[in-house]
This record gives structure tokens, C-alpha cells and sequence, in this order.
């Protein structure tokens, strides 16, 4: 019996040495293309520690594959990509995974046929110590490893308020609570860099609702420096301290959400209608 | 128990004398991070302690009156024995409360000090924060959220445990101190302020003394044989009345455990891992339960539904005469013991209720049917009838003594008579000690020779068991002269597992008409069985094979009245199918999820006019409140039913309307 609830170490992210405010990640006059088609030409921004950034922009963008660009999937042709003030410039994504940089998916990918405890479970592989052999034998370190990691993943499902689906396959849940337990799986890695891809889409109001609040919780629980793709503008304006906005692959805007609403090229971009109708929209609204 | 009956007057002396006589035996388990947290009654009383004596240092003090807001947590039973122990006085309130119905009853209770669970709670009350001036300090368990908050105002739980722990280390006498208070303190004080959920306007804080508070629950722990060995899962709202002396209350005199779920969405999973002893439950969760097995058990494979359909008649034939310990025959045992092999046994485990020795059900009718499936799987379902203002008993069924119709006799060292007019009227050990500041209201309910009014009409039958008619102002007659009570058609109605939720009309009109809601779970699966498409709540309730069906329903609770003498003159004439489900968020229910009847009167006054006009449709626009508070609007054409009238004999029709 013991008195306190056996709270685990669980911290949500992990130090990685850099101060809140200072620069976690660089990218610089990255260009990025698959054969002749350009997806990324010439984007540079920063992301700090600490920040909620968004990346907007309209369908076929570059905003996916700029997140692609960040997580090591792709390799950009030209420029560099500082993380953590190191400069890299191939690497493969389990590097990138090692580093602290996780990802959700625009489309779920879970093992559909795991249960909520499992898949986030799988989200600690990179923070597991033992090796096969003692995993294999079970009995001793690894199973003194896997109550801790079990811990953690326990703290997540407290954080994101999924106890009444622990043990129940993620195929058979809505699809808002797993994109919930999609985040849950990116937490598990205790990241220092969260990447979103379109955390909302398909989402109703309330769901939506719910996905901002843990969105801005994890920051503010856990420091958790998060990039995000996300469509719907209201969610943008109200969750993010930065965006960053492409359109073709260009960056065509860049700064804090207030100033984004009002960058004649971003309007331009998304609404493709003269400014003096946007304009009278705007009054009216 | 301990061999002779200690005679105590407090519930923190109870919980000195547990931490001596069942020190190391569990007092509260909290399902937390995926793990049955416990704390034997030894490390419970220092969990209290440290809490009551940081709160002392805040400032709390004895006749304080401190608000408790949350779920049920062991925090925040922790917290209501720690103010006990300073002779402060805890006033629950119901967490799912609205911010305004939240700062009424803070402000009426003049609460200096609020204790909550979560940052929502705490929103809420900054919200008000100008209607509560009285409010200093809000104490919150969880910190999650709420570390940007100015704290000036704001403390978390675990800080002032803290510096309770730090304050018994500065002052080496301050436990003993405490402990002595403890000792000294007066069965007189108040124990706790219980609001009512309001069923009838605005919200009355009943004060219970300490003294009639334990006992009360001593003498109903005793008619149950409860003890230390025994426990139960808390999942019942912490400011209602029934959670408080089922589990609290009886919890401290008789040294049970008490076992409070990881959340409101995990209780039918923990309650399966936990296996309470002693369960209580309203009628709707059991109506729930059975829903559920019937719905499971249509689409299992056939050898299973064979099974099932043959051990349950099984039960049915023998299941309470075995329970109840009546003569049956070997074969009968045979059966019935096979049965409990294959379906019982199982069954009872799935739903969590194996272990139960003793269950009740109360709040509302229950159904024959409902109540005897219950009980012929072995389960020891009894009924009781109870009142905030009595501290809950009034009446309670004794083993072997169960019927589905009635509450039992009175409770042990209770008196209860039938006034007059009809009303039920009650005197206990445990009764209130007043409404606070409402003087008016305290006079308005006791009878001048110290007797509870309860409001509920009802009569005792032949075996001396209590019957309850409907709430006394309800029972009204039709303009043919004949006997009307809203209630009873209701649970006729409600019965059927279609039907969620029924409102009778009737009082000072021609004839009887209702309001129905349906059950979404129950029709929804019906709907998916026959290949009705729908999309909303709305379009399934206007369905025309909707209407077929509750119209059949209808038509066989109209078959029923008709052969009631006292009821057969209120027949239903005229039905619809409201075009949404009635909620609490609208003001509909109560947050005990009872019908204010008089508040969806005046709502629904169109319909109401159209179920008496003779039109066969109406338009209507219903404002609806979101969870979030937003409001918007409900526009819908609402059907109107005729229903077949059964013929009732000469002879008891005139006695109905004389």
C-alpha cells in the first residue's frame, strides 16, 4: 500500500538544453523538388523553443512536405536545417525520432488492431534501453523497464482523459478519439519537437474544441515546442504564437496571427478575390 | 464489528476509533494511472489530518461553512472528514452544476473557502466571482491548467497538506491538539449542508446535526449488517444526498471501503475489477443494464441465446423463492443451480455485481419485470424510500421481505404516518434541523408536533409496506371528475425500454395527453435492426414506424389503467414524440434527472395547446443550450397521436370520481 499515487517520471518532453525563446530549429533557403516538380523552393524560418507554429497554406502547398523536410523523410535538395544548433543534412528518420522530433499523421496511422495502451506503448521503442536478448528473457531489467515505460504511457492517458478506452482496439474507436491516441503515441517519445499534420481535419465542433485545449496543454504542461498544419483558420488564429504561410512552395508570409489576417498576399493565396471584396467581407463579418 | 457497540457522536471520532480498530484494512481505493491506489484507515487519518490541520492555518474554523466541488475522489472525502474534524461544515455541490446555479448556492451558504477538483470548477466560480463576495480562497486538487492563474486567490490541495505536515513539525503538540478537538467536539455541531437538487426552484440547503447524522447510519448499517469487510464503489454525484450516507456516512460507522472509479466513463469497468459487497443504483441504471444484456444477447449466436433464453426462465420461476429462502422443489434447485453455472454466474460477473450481498434502488418507480430479473439472478435487490431532509432513509424493505410496488416499512427507529389528505409524513433519528436562513420555508415543511412533510402522496398496504403515489401537489383530477397522477402514467409509460422519459397532462383538462421522449440506445438498435435510416435524435422521434411503435406502447398502458379503479379514468387520449431529449442543461431535469414538470409546462405551452386542440401536427421552435453554453434553436414539426380508450366498468368509474 502505498500513500501516494506511484506518479511516474513522466515529464512529457525532454531537456534538450536549448532555453524557451531561443531557436530549436533553423530552416534555411531550403528548395525541394521531385523531379521537375518543385514542392519547396527557397523557405527559411525558425521555430523557438517553447512556441506553437503554424504552417498554413492552400492545398498542394508544401506544407506536408516541408514537415517531411523537418522529420528526415525527405532530403532537401538545397539548403540547411539547423536543429538544436546542430546543422544537418541527410539524415533517416528514426535519427530524427532519437533526436526528440515526433509526428502525428494527416491520415491516422495506428495499428488499428492494438489497443489505446499498446500503440502508445509502441511510441516509447526509441526510449527503450534493453536490448533483444533481455526483452526476449523478459524477467529482471526489462520488465523493471517496461513498468516504468508503462508508467509514463499511464500519465499520457490521464493527460488526454482516454481511460475508458485503454484496453479497447483503436479500430473500433471514433475517429476523434484516435486522433487523440495518435497524439498520445507522439508524446510517448517525450518529444522536444511535436509535429501536427492536420491534428483537426475531419473533426466536429466539439472534438476540435477538445484537440486546441490538449494541444495547449501539452505546451503549457510541458513545454512541448509544437509545428502544426491544421486548415481551419478560427483553430490557427487562436492556438498559434507564429505562422508561417506557403502557397506554390513559396513562404509568402511569416509573423504572429494578428499580422498574418491582414498580409494581402496571404489573403490573395487562399481567397483568390480581389482585396476590396475581401474587404466588405471582412466589415460585414 | 467490535464487540461492543461504541457510542459516538461525530464522524471524525469514527475516524480516530477505525484507525485503532481496523488500522491496516482498507478505508479507500482510487482507480489512478491505470492502478487501484489504497489507503488503510491508518494512513487515512494522516491523509486528514495534515489536510485539516493546513486548513487550520488558512483560516478555517469551527461553524465555517466550505464549499466541496468535484467528482468523487478520495481528495474530496478527505476533505469533507477534514473540515469535520475542525467543526467546520461542508457544503457539496453537484460538479456538473452550471456556474450560476454554482454561485447561488456558494453565495447562499456564505462560504469563505471553496475546495475543487479541476481548473473547470475553478473557471466556474472566477466566473461569479462578483456574486460570491464573501469567497477568499479556492483550494483545487488537480493542477493541470492552472499554473498561469494568479494565485493570489488560488492554492492547490497539496500545498496545504503540506503545510499542515509542516506545522505539526514546528509544534509538536499540534496533532494531539487536534486529535483532543476532536474528542471534545459536540454531537450538536452540524455535520454537513446537503442542497436539494431543486426539483422545485431554487435550491434549499438542508443542515443535518452530527449527532443524527451517525445515528442514522448507524442504524441503517446495522439493518444491513454492514461491515469492515465490505465495500463500495462511489460513482454516485458527491453533493447528493445518497452518495453521502450510503458511502460517507456509512462508510465511518461501520468501517466499509469505499472505492471511487478512475472516471464517470470507466465506472461499468471498474465496477467489474471492484466486485462491491453494497450497491445502490436508481432504477435507470438498472433499466440500463437490462437494455444492455437484451440488446447483447440479440445479436449473440444461437446456442448462447438458447441458453439464455432458457436459464432466465429458469430464474424467473425459481430465482427469488430461492433468494428469499422459500420451499422449492429439488428439480427447480437443480435447474437453477446449472443456470447459475451458465448464465447467472457469468452474467453477474460481466455487470460487476457478483459479490453483492445487499442492493438498493430508489429515486423513482421500478418496474416489475425490471426489479424481479434482477433478483432471480441471485442479486439481493431491495427498495428504499428516502428524502435529503431525512438523511435519507425513511422507509427500507427487510431480506425476504421484497415486492416491486412498494418501499418497504419504516426504517429502523423511524416513524412515519400517513397525514390526512394523503401526504406521507416522517420523524427519524437522522432528520434535518432546518432549510439554512430559511426559517419560512423549515416551518412550511414540519408539522406542528415535529413531523417532516414529505410532499409524496402515498398509503400503506395491507403488509404494512409504504406505497408512493406521486409528488401530493401533482395528484390532480381530470374535468370529468377522475383521479389523476401524472407520475403513475409516467412509469407506466417508462417502463417499456423505448421510452426514456413520459410527461403526463391531464389536471383541470378533459382528458389525459403526454409528452414522450424515446430511448436513442434502445430505438437506435431497434431502427438498425429494421433497416430505418436516420440521422438525428429529431428525425428518428418524428419516424412514422416510431410513432407505430410507441403507439402500441400506449395502447397497452391504457389496457393497464383500465384495470386500476383508482387509475382507469385517466387513460391516455393524445401522444407525441418530443422532437428532443429532455435535458438538464435546458432546465427540463433536474440534475437528479427528474422531470420539473411545471418548467416544461410553460415550454412547451404549444404543444401542449395543440395536444388539446385536435390538431394533428404542430411547428415549433425550441431554444436548446450546448455543453458549452452557447444557445441555439430547435425547429421542428411535431406529430400528434390519437390513442384507443379502453372501456372501463360502470362500477369503478364512479368510485373513481367521487
Amino acid at each position: 500500500m502505498n500513500m501516494q499515487p506511484a506518479r511516474s517520471e513522466f515529464t512529457g518532453a525532454r531537456d534538450d538544453g536549448i532555453a524557451k525563446g531561443d531557436v530549436l530549429l533553423d530552416v534555411k533557403n531550403v528548395s525541394l523538388a521531385f523531379g521537375g516538380v518543385k514542392a519547396i523552393t527557397d523557405v527559411s524560418f525558425d521555430i523557438l523553443k517553447g512556441e506553437i507554429r503554424a504552417i498554413i497554406g492552400p492545398n498542394g502547398a508544401g506544407k506536408t512536405s516541408m514537415l517531411n523536410v523537418i522529420n528526415g523523410f525527405y532530403t532537401p535538395q538545397q539548403g540547411t536545417i539547423t536543429y538544436r544548433g546542430v546543422p544537418r543534412h541527410s539524415m533517416r528518420t528514426t535519427d530524427a525520432a532519437r533526436q526528440g522530433i515526433s509526428r502525428t499523421f494527416q491520415n491516422i496511422a495506428l495499428f488499428r488492431g492494438m489497443s489505446t495502451l499498446d500503440n502508445i506503448m509502441t511510441g516509447r521503442i526509441t526510449l527503450q534501453k534493453r536490448n533483444l536478448f533481455w526483452q526476449g528473457l523478459w524477467w529482471g531489467p526489462a520488465e523493471r523497464e517496461e513498468i516504468e515505460h508503462r508508467r509514463a504511457v499511464e500519465a499520457i492517458i490521464d493527460f488526454l482523459e482516454i481511460e475508458h478506452i485503454r484496453k479497447v482496439p483503436v479500430g473500433r474507436l471514433p475517429y476523434g478519439l484516435q486522433k487523440r491516441v495518435e497524439l498520445g503515441r507522439a508524446l510517448a517519445a517525450e518529444p522536444s519537437l511535436l509535429l501536427l499534420d492536420e491534428p483537426m481535419a475531419g473533426m466536429n465542433l466539439e472534438e476540435k474544441e477538445d484537440m486546441s485545449r490538449f494541444i495547449l496543454d501539452v505546451n503549457n504542461q510541458f513545454g512541448t515546442t509544437i509545428a502544426l498544419i491544421e486548415h481551419d483558420m478560427g483553430v490557427v488564429m487562436d492556438i498559434s504564437d507564429r505562422i508561417v504561410v506557403l502557397d506554390y512552395g513559396r513562404k509568402i508570409g511569416d509573423g504572429k496571427p494578428d499580422e498574418i489576417a491582414k498580409n494581402k498576399d496571404v489573403i490573395d493565396a487562399y481567397l483568390g478575390v480581389p482585396h476590396g471584396e475581401m474587404d466588405e467581407e471582412q466589415q460585414t463579418a | 464489528m467490535a464487540g461492543h457497540e461504541p457510542k459516538l457522536d461525530t464522524f471524525p471520532k469514527y475516524l480516530l476509533l477505525n484507525a485503532e480498530r481496523f488500522g491496516a484494512l482498507p478505508a479507500m481505493r482510487h482507480k489512478d494511472f491505470g492502478i487501484w491506489q489504497s489507503w488503510s484507515w491508518k494512513e487515512q487519518l494522516e491523509e486528514v489530518r495534515a489536510l485539516s490541520i493546513g486548513l487550520e492555518t488558512l483560516g478555517v474554523a469551527h461553524g465555517e461553512r466550505v464549499a466541496v466541488v468535484g467528482a468523487n475522489r478520495p481528495r474530496l472525502y478527505w476533505t469533507i472528514a477534514a473540515l469535520q474534524c475542525l467543526g467546520a461544515v461542508p457544503v457539496p455541490v453537484y460538479a456538473d452544476a452550471v456556474a450560476e446555479e454554482l454561485a447561488y448556492v456558494l453565495d447562499h451558504a456564505g462560504v469563505k473557502f471553496a475546495v475543487v477538483q479541476d481548473q473547470e470548477q475553478v473557471d466556474k466560480i472566477l466566473s461569479f466571482s462578483e456574486k460570491i463576495p464573501n469567497l477568499g480562497m479556492i483550494i483545487y486538487d488537480e493542477e493541470r491548467g492552472l499554473g498561469d492563474y494568479d494565485h493570489s486567490r488560488l492554492i492547490s490541495y497539496a500545498n496545504v497538506q503540506e503545510a499542515g505536515r509542516r506545522q505539526m513539525e514546528a509544534d509538536r503538540s499540534a496533532a494531539a491538539r487536534w486529535e483532543q478537538n476532536i474528542r471534545d467536539a459536540s454531537g450538536d455541531d452540524i455535520s454537513i449542508m446537503l442542497y436539494t437538487s431543486g426539483t422545485t426552484g431554487r435550491s434549499k440547503g438542508v443542515v443535518i446535526g452530527a449527532a443524527a447524522a451517525v445515528q442514522a447510519a448507524v442504524d441503517t448499517a446495522k439493518f444491513d449488517h454492514l461491515n469492515e469487510h465490505d465495500s463500495v464503489l462511489a460513482y454516485l454525484p458527491l453533493a447528493w444526498v445518497g452518495d453521502h450516507y450510503l458511502n460517507y456516512a456509512q462508510g465511518y460507522v461501520s468501517g466499509f471501503c469505499v472505492n471511487c472509479p478512475e472516471g464517470p466513463e470507466t465506472v461499468t469497468q471498474d465496477l467489474r475489477e471492484i466486485g462491491p459487497t453494497f450497491y445502490f443504483a436508481p432504477p435507470r441504471v438498472f433499466e440500463g443494464l437490462l437494455t444492455m444484456v437484451t440488446i447483447r444477447m440479440e445479436d449473440a449466436g444461437r446456442i448462447k441465446k438458447w441458453l439464455y433464453n432458457k436459464y432466465i426462465g429458469v430464474a424467473r420461476k425459481y430465482g427469488e423463492a430461492i433468494l428469499e429462502g422459500r420451499p422449492v422443489p429439488l428439480s427447480g434447485r437443480i435447474s437453477y443451480a446449472l443456470g447459475e453455472l451458465f448464465v447467472y454466474g457469468p452474467l453477474k460477473n460481466t455487470l460487476g455485481l457478483s459479490k453483492v450481498r445487499v442492493a438498493y434502488t430508489a429515486g423513482e418507480a421500478i418496474g416489475e419485470d425490471l426489479f424481479s430479473f434482477f433478483r432471480s439472478l441471485g442479486i439481493n435487490l431491495k427498495q428504499l424510500y428516502g428524502q435529503t431532509e431525512a438523511f435519507l432513509y425513511v422507509t427500507c424493505q427487510e431480506d425476504g421481505a421484497v415486492r416491486a410496488d412498494a418501499v418497504g416499512p419504516a426504517a429502523p427507529n423511524v416513524d412515519v404516518r400517513i397525514s390526512e389528505d394523503g401526504e406521507v409524513q416522517f420523524k427519524s433519528p437522522g432528520m434535518f434541523s432546518g432549510y439554512y436562513l430559511d426559517d419560512a420555508k423549515t416551518a412550511e415543511t414540519m408539522t406542528e408536533d415535529g413531523y417532516v412533510k414529505t410532499g409524496d402522496a402515498g398509503f400503506f398496504d395491507k403488509d404494512g409496506q409504504l406505497r408512493i403515489i406521486d409528488r401530493a401537489k401533482d395528484v390532480g383530477r381530470l374535468n370529468t371528475g377522475a383521479l389523476f397522477s401524472p407520475k403513475y402514467v409516467e412509469n407506466v409509460l417508462k417502463f417499456f425500454p423505448n421510452i426514456k422519459e413520459a410527461v403526463a397532462f391531464g389536471h383541470d383538462r378533459d382528458f389525459c395527453a403526454v409528452f414522450i421522449n424515446i430511448d436513442l440506445t434502445a430505438v437506435g438498435n431497434w431502427a438498425e435492426r429494421n433497416n430505418i435510416s436516420y440521422a438525428s435524435y429529431q428525425e428518428l422521434a418524428s419516424h412514422p414506424r416510431v410513432y407505430e411503435m410507441i403507439a402500441a406502447h400506449v395502447d397497452d398502458t391504457n389496457l393497464k389503467l383500465s384495470k386500476e379503479p383508482m387509475m382507469a379514468g385517466a387513460q391516455i387520449k393524445r401522444f407525441l414524440v418530443l422532437h428532443k431529449e429532455l435535458d438538464a442543461d435546458d432546465g427540463e431535469l433536474t440534475r437528479t434527472q427528474k422531470v420539473r414538470r411545471g418548467f416544461i409546462g410553460d415550454r412547451y405551452g404549444e404543444l401542449i395547446d395543440a395536444l388539446y386542440d385536435g390538431s394533428t401536427e404542430k411547428y415549433v421552435e425550441t431554444e436548446v443550450t450546448y455543453e458549452d453554453g452557447r444557445k441555439g434553436k430547435l425547429r421542428a414539426t411535431v406529430k400528434i397521436a390519437d390513442a384507443k380508450v379502453y372501456d372501463v366498468a360502470a362500477e369503478p368509474m364512479r368510485e373513481a370520481a367521487e
